[in-house]
């Protein structure tokens, strides 16, 4: 996990997700490669699943689309990436996924193959069998924070809004209220996401968190094939994200 | 001992518990704590135990169906369920939560439906109420059960069709439990099964449970003895549990749940994680859930709940399959020999009977769960 953390520690970290095998594997590897070129941190990497209940519509419609993947398949594709970049890559995926593979399996392999870190985002740490990126929203109680700030590895992933992954067109007003509620119990790095899909959200979730994690805007891209575009969109938010 | 579970973290030997996005941790605890402060109180016993007497019509018949015993041996009672107000044992679960609800000052209610029955109970106890209600329901589902659109829309509730997925139960439970996790500061959500994540599993087996009560006491007072066999389909399993949880610690009561074939989670599915709990799932080797086929839309389901699964596990109640062709037969036998219509979900536990050879003084309780005028139109075409 220490590769998670280090990469908070040069600048704001810029966490792209895009959704594996969407449009396809050969695709996402190369994407891959532009997104960390384009200034990318942390490269989350969504598995396919058919039920993603935390997704909003262009989340599950990438899903959708790449549903014939398995996980087993996105092992391979990061074994592959591994030659070429040390990027660090975070899978999100559904619990039932790792049920199925096997959760020790499935841990060994994030190990194997170098994967540097896990959200599971049905997954709360009081039935977590494992060291997980987990995910505080506005909805969590102090008490729960202070407990999922010490269980998280890596770094923390703050839910900005209620509700579901998408564009919105504001960001939530408390978000620095909610980072300051959480930095009281760790100086473990946060993470935004949930909402943010320009350049100039993320600057503004930047000024209370360590990072931002950017997903529907980059998969609505990546659905209309305008990759060009999508890798322009994560070196734009590079850009906000560094100036001062 | 079966009758002590969950254990405190909504847990059923390894089934269970909370497996959800960070946003509804809390809005659940919320109501795992307002449940429990709740349920014993006597005011809320008394308010609810009114309507379920003057409101939903119960207690709720045990009839001895003499006409398909004399067809298919022993003596088959049926508790009936399709005598409760809106036509179906849904409303039982509907009203407590509904109680609920309102001491909880929640201003808003969403509500998931298959067949339309939960959709309709709940759309009904929001009327009642005076509720916004908001019902998702999967866009194969709006099709096949027309009538109870109609009849949601004509109690005020606003049905959002759903077009994900399968489009079936299995999506409309993802899109209400999506519209709650930006919602649940004022919304409650009136879950119809004993499905998803702690407290619900729970909270609508103790409402259900009333079915078994009853039927207890009922069946008691006229063979006194315990009935030596319970049978009930099993969708979500809420009319299969409130039927069966009062009688889970007499071990010589038998106990059978019948899933429909196209849809048997717990009879072909394997344990995995879906909507919020740990239970058997219908999926393929890679952890993706399978699509569903019944004709009856309260079946057609993905997972179950997941105290079923350590039910079974447990090898405390046998579960088996109907095809639609058995549920079609039980459909019709019922309607011939009794005057009766079944809910097409009902039906698959009437089919089961054919299979069971009764002897002449054992008794069967089987639950009613429903009446089959949602399905009439649909089984016109096929029968
Ligand atoms: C009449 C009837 N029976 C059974 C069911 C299945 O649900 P459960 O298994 O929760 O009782 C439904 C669901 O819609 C129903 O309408």
């Amino acid at each position: 996990m220490s590769k998670i953390t280090d990469a908070f520690k040069k600048r704001k970290a810029l966490i792209p997700f895009i959704v594996a095998g969407d449009p396809s594997l050969a695709v996402t590897e190369k994407l891959v490669y532009q997104l960390e070129e384009a200034g990318a941190d942390i490269i989350e990497l969504g598995i396919p699943f058919s039920d993603p209940l935390a997704d909003g519509p262009v989340i599950q419609a990438a899903h959708a689309r790449a549903i014939k993947v398995s996980l087993a398949q996105v092992f391979s594709l990061v074994k592959k990436i591994r030659k070429r970049t040390a990027v660090p890559i975070i899978f999100m995926l559904s619990d039932n996924l790792i049920e199925k593979y096997g959760a020790s399996k499935f841990y060994d392999d994030c190990k194997k193959f170098g994967v540097d870190g896990v959200i599971v985002p049905d997954l709360p740490p009081e039935e977590s069998p494992a060291d997980n990126i987990y995910l505080i929203a506005p909805t969590t109680t102090e008490e729960r924070i202070k407990r999922i700030a010490s269980a998280s590895t890596g770094f923390i992933y703050l839910v900005s809004v209620m509700g579901i992954t998408g564009a919105r067109r504001r960001l939530s007003g408390d978000l620095g209220d909610l980072a300051n509620r959480v930095r009281k119990f760790t100086d473990k790095p946060i993470a935004v996401g949930f909402g943010i899909s320009n350049p100039a959200q993320a600057k503004e979730a930047a000024k209370s968190a360590d990072g931002v994690i950017v997903g529907s805007a980059l998969v609505e891209l990546i659905a209309q094939k305008q990759f060009t575009k999508a890798i322009k969109l994560v070196a734009n938010l590079r850009k906000a994200l560094d100036a001062r | 001992m079966f009758m002590e579970l969950p254990d405190k973290n909504g847990h059923f030997g390894e089934f269970g518990g909370r497996f959800v996005p960070e946003t509804l941790v809390s809005p659940l605890e919320e109501l795992t704590d307002a449940y429990l402060k709740y349920k014993d109180q006597e005011d809320f016993k008394e308010e609810l135990d009114q309507q379920l007497e003057h409101y939903a019509g119960r207690p709720t018949p045990l009839f001895l169906a003499q006409n398909l015993s004399a067809r298919l041996g022993g003596k088959i009672y049926l508790k009936r369920e399709d005598l409760c107000h809106t036509g179906a044992h849904k409303i039982n679960n509907v009203l407590g939560q509904l109680l609920l609800a309102k001491r909880m000052g929640k201003k808003r209610i969403i509500a998931e439906t298959g067949a339309g029955q939960h959709g309709v109970a709940t759309a009904t106890g929001c009327a009642l109420l005076g509720l916004p209600c908001v019902v998702y329901m999967g866009e194969v589902d709006v099709k096949r059960q027309a009538l109870n659109v109609f009849r949601m829309q004509l109690l005020g509730a606003k049905v959002v069709t759903v077009k994900s997925g399968s489009r079936t139960l299995k999506d409309a439970i993802n899109e209400a439990l999506r519209d709650w996790m930006s919602s649940a500061r004022d919304t409650f959500y009136c879950l119809g099964s004993v499905v998803g994540p702690h407290p619900y599993p729970t909270i609508v087996r103790d409402f259900q449970s009333v079915i078994g009560k009853e039927a207890k006491g009922q069946h008691f007072d006229l063979e006194k003895k315990e009935p030596d066999y319970l049978l009930a389909c099993v969708g979500g399993g809420s009319n299969a549990l409130g039927l069966f949880f009062p009688f889970l610690d007499d071990p010589e009561v038998k106990i059978i749940g019948v899933e429909a074939a196209g849809a048997a989670s717990l009879c072909l599915g394997t344990p995995g994680v879906l909507h919020g709990a740990r239970t058997y799932v219908l999926q393929t080797s890679t952890g993706q859930i399978k699509d569903t086929h019944s004709i009856s839309a309260g079946l057609d389901y993905s997972a179950v709940g997941p105290e079923h699964a350590n039910l079974k596990d447990m090898k405390r109640v046998s579960y088996v399959t109907a095809s639609d062709k058995d549920a079609l037969w039980g459909f019709k036998i019922l309607s011939e020999t009794e005057g009766i219509i079944p809910a097409l979900e009902s039906s698959h536990a009437i089919a089961h009977l054919r299979k069971m050879k009764l002897s002449k003084d054992q008794t069967v309780i089987v639950c009613l769960s429903g009446r089959g005028d949602k399905d009439v139109e649909e089984a016109r075409k096929l029968v």
